[in-house]
């Protein structure tokens, strides 16, 4: 290779975006994506250091200087391949990883100025390659062992595609009625399009993944009937968190209250954004209330402005500080106008005879000593009541993972919040089950749950193999 | 896809149908549920399982076509697909400690579609069951000679006095309450102000009953919490803590005013699907 001098630029290449006070009506993707000389310009500010931090700071361990290096020579394709050696879902991770925290938060260039653009890179080879691709990618030969699924979220769809890769004959599993999950009943549209999702999950398809919608393991079948009547020879369990949390105040069982699962739902999975043409229906109001901080708080805030809603307000009881969501997420949200009312805790949802919602009271909180997470913990400043005015309250302060198989399966082990119990291999208390993602360590992020799929995979194989 | 096997119009707005889905029919209980999707853009609607047959792998449902997705599901016939049917979903009802027991099974409207298979159940297991059933008018009255071969005395009150008594299931119970039937359950079916009269009917006579609560859900599965209601102090999910519940625990207020959330749209819809049906009677386009 040509070693050309680095490109020194203390800051990354910027991506183009759509206009907020454009896109905060619409529904297309915010953030654009960039050229290819975009992308070989922001590729040459790669120092290709020797002990590659990047790498291990991906949770799938992507070979991050490797596909950098292609995109410099204008080997996109390439780039790709490298990529999906170890990360099924590409197009995914480019946009919603928070690489700030991950593989940027470690890169050299982040020491003197911004670092390299890793997740833009990524998103860049990725749609670059589905743009041009010519065929889909071929399935291997079979090694004729049978592994099943639960669920086709991030960490089930990763280890179906790390199995699949390696000739075994994989069956997801999912209860809704389309596949992706979190993908595509959490995350709205606008951050990561359905069709993109789609495109990826075709390729694992491609590979001989064969996805079952339709199906609620626990009901329909039990993991021992998996297991003994279907057989299979191992399962993985990627159920995820999808047990909303609510605050238990005055008021919550009110009409225009809705957990954050139940409003992103109704609009992604579900399109209420197009109601009537997509027959399920969603109440915005004019005055919507988001309580929470975490990306799930700035999405529902997001998709509530997109909805048509005049004034959006993120209510958290913390300071901006210690808000758990992405900076970007943040940051967008503001752009496109909402209002962030920090340190404000809501203690009563207010409404009318009929249940409708009609205002929330909130208390103003201040910090104190930090808890056991590190952040400090907020307290409620006495006799500092007050009324906000509005007509719909999203709950987005967590979930927790789907009781449904604990329920169904008596000897698998859990923790009492919920958490299926694993051993460093993500094996369960239950022989040839193992579980990884949001169903193990609860709420966590997308690329988090595809590490887990992967370590679930590589015990798998070796479990099959070595046996 | 999911095939329809058999049609039959109970009156003329409540159908039943026979739906191909052999792994549902082989783990349905009695008071689980399905949820249907019509079509791609359809939305997921819960139904009970209104009874099923392991070795044909059918499933059966009954339902009233007076919303979007009823009346979509309402116009298929034997042959065609739906795009989804899950299940079965709900804890099933708990049923067995009434053998050789007394119990009261009241359904209403289209409750007793709802409440057919759990009296059934109760009397194959040896239970003494008693049924009620409420009906609006004559013409509405349906399973009336099934639910008469599943019980020892069956009761029909139609609020207009059309056929069989006049009045409400409540005025039947009661009469049977202060004419000495003990009775060890009382499991009630039916539209929400039905529950709450039953339930409040019974409160004082320290009568268990048992209501299904049939409210609006999404998924199906505990993901949403748009099925939440009040059982005593606490917050239950229908689709996984029900969808049966304590009726005296139940707060039928809050119930009721949650049903209507989708009021409007609902209405709205109905009468666009109507407009369309009209299309159809009278040869014209029908779009969609």
């Amino acid at each position: 290779m040509d070693k050309k001098k680095p490109n020194m630029s203390p800051v990354k290449v910027p991506m183009p975006e759509q206009a907020p006070d454009i896109r905060n009506r619409n529904y297309d993707e915010v953030a654009l994506g960039y050229t290819l000389d975009m992308a070989i310009e922001e590729a040459t500010r790669c120092l290709h250091c020797k002990h590659r931090p990047c790498v291990g700071g991906c949770p799938v361990n992507v070979q991050i200087p490797d596909f950098i290096e292609k995109i410099v020579t204008g080997e996109i394709e390439g780039a790709y391949q490298t990529i999906i050696e170890t990360n099924s879902l590409p197009a995914v991770c480019g946009r919603v990883c928070p690489q700030e925290n991950q593989c940027e938060l470690v890169c050299v260039r982040g020491i003197k100025g911004e670092p390299v653009g890793i997740g833009r890179l990524e998103r860049f080879a990725a749609d670059w390659h589905f743009e041009h691709m010519e065929k889909q990618p071929e399935k291997p030969a079979s090694n004729g062992h049978k592994v099943a699924i639960v669920g086709s979220g991030p960490a089930g769809l990763s280890c179906a595609g790390d199995l699949a890769r390696l000739g075994y004959d994989v069956t997801v599993y999912e209860s809704l009625h389309v596949a992706g999950g979190v993908l595509m009943y959490g995350i709205p549209e606008f951050r990561l399009p359905k069709s993109l999702v789609q495109t990826e999950i075709d390729q694992l398809k491609a590979l001989g993944v064969k996805i079952l919608t339709d199906h609620v393991i626990g009901r329909i079948m039990t993991l021992d009937e998996l297991l003994e009547e279907e057989g299979y020879e191992a399962v993985f369990i990627g159920s995820g968190a999808g047990l909303p949390g609510f605050m238990h105040i005055p008021g919550e069982n009110m009409n225009q209250v809705y957990s954050a699962n139940e409003f992103l739902t109704r609009v992604n999975l579900m399109q209420a954004w197009r109601w009537p043409e997509s027959a399920t229906p969603i109440n915005i109001g004019k005055r919507v209330a988001v309580i929470g901080g975490g990306n799930v708080a700035m999405d529902s805030a997001r998709s509530a402005m997109r909805l048509g809603a005049k004034k959006v307000s993120i209510v958290y009881r913390r300071s901006e500080e210690e808000l758990p969501a992405r900076q970007e997420e943040a940051h967008h949200a503001k752009e496109e106008g909402i209002e962030f009312l920090m340190l404000n805790n809501p203690v009563e949802i207010l409404g009318d005879e009929q249940g409708n919602v009609t205002g929330m009271r909130i208390i103003k909180m201040e910090l104190g000593e930090p808890d056991h997470s590190g952040r400090r913990r907020p307290h409620p400043i006495p006799n500092s009541e007050y009324d906000i005015e509005v007509d719909t309250v999203i709950v987005a302060i967590g979930q927790s993972p789907n009781p449904l198989l604990r329920q169904t399966t008596p000897d698998l082990k859990s923790e009492s919040w919920g958490g299926i119990i694993t051993d460093e291999n993500l094996l369960t208390s239950k022989a040839k089950v193992w579980a990884g993602g949001d169903a193990v360590t609860g709420a966590a992020t997308v690329i988090q749950a595809m590490g887990a799929g992967k370590t679930a995979a590589a015990s798998i194989h070796a479990y099959l193999t070595e046996r | 896809m999911y095939t329809i096997l058999n049609k039959k119009q109970l009156n003329p707005d409540t159908v039943q149908l026979d739906i191909l889905a052999p792994k549902i029919a082989e783990k349905a209980l009695p008071g689980q549920f399905i949820i249907f999707r019509v079509d791609e853009d359809g939305e997921r609607v819960p139904l009970t399982i209104a009874g099923s047959d392991k070795k044909t792998g059918a499933v059966r449902i009954i339902f009233q076509t007076v919303g979007k997705s009823t009346l979509r599901l309402g116009d298929k016939n034997p042959g065609d697909s739906i795009a989804s049917f899950v299940g079965p979903l709900g804890q099933p009802s708990e049923l067995d400690e009434y053998k050789g027991k007394r119990v009261a099974v009241i359904g209403g409207g289209l409750g007793a579609a709802i409440a057919y298979p759990q009296a059934a159940y109760l009397h194959e297991i040896g239970a003494k069951v008693d049924i009620i059933a409420g009906f609006r008018t004559k013409e509405l009255i349906i399973l009336e000679e099934e639910m008469k071969a599943q019980s020892e005395n069956y009761y029909l009150i139609t609020d207009d006095g059309t056929s069989g008594r006049k009045g409400f299931v409540t005025n039947v119970l009661e009469d049977l309450i202060k004419e000495g039937n003990e009775y060890d359950l009382v499991l009630a079916i039916g539209p929400l102000v039905m529950m709450r009269a039953v339930a409040n009917l019974t409160r004082p006579y320290g009568l268990k009953t048992i209501v299904s609560m049939n409210t609006i859900m999404v998924d199906g599965t505990g993901m949403c919490g748009c099925c939440r209601l009040t059982v005593g102090d606490e917050v239950k999910f229908s689709c996984v803590d029900g969808p049966d519940f304590d009726a005296h625990q139940v707060d039928f207020n809050e119930a009721i005013r949650r049903s209507v959330t989708y009021r409007e749209q609902e209405n709205h819809d109905r009468e666009e699907e109507m407009k369309l049906h009209r299309c159809r009677v009278t040869g014209e386009v029908r779009h969609g």
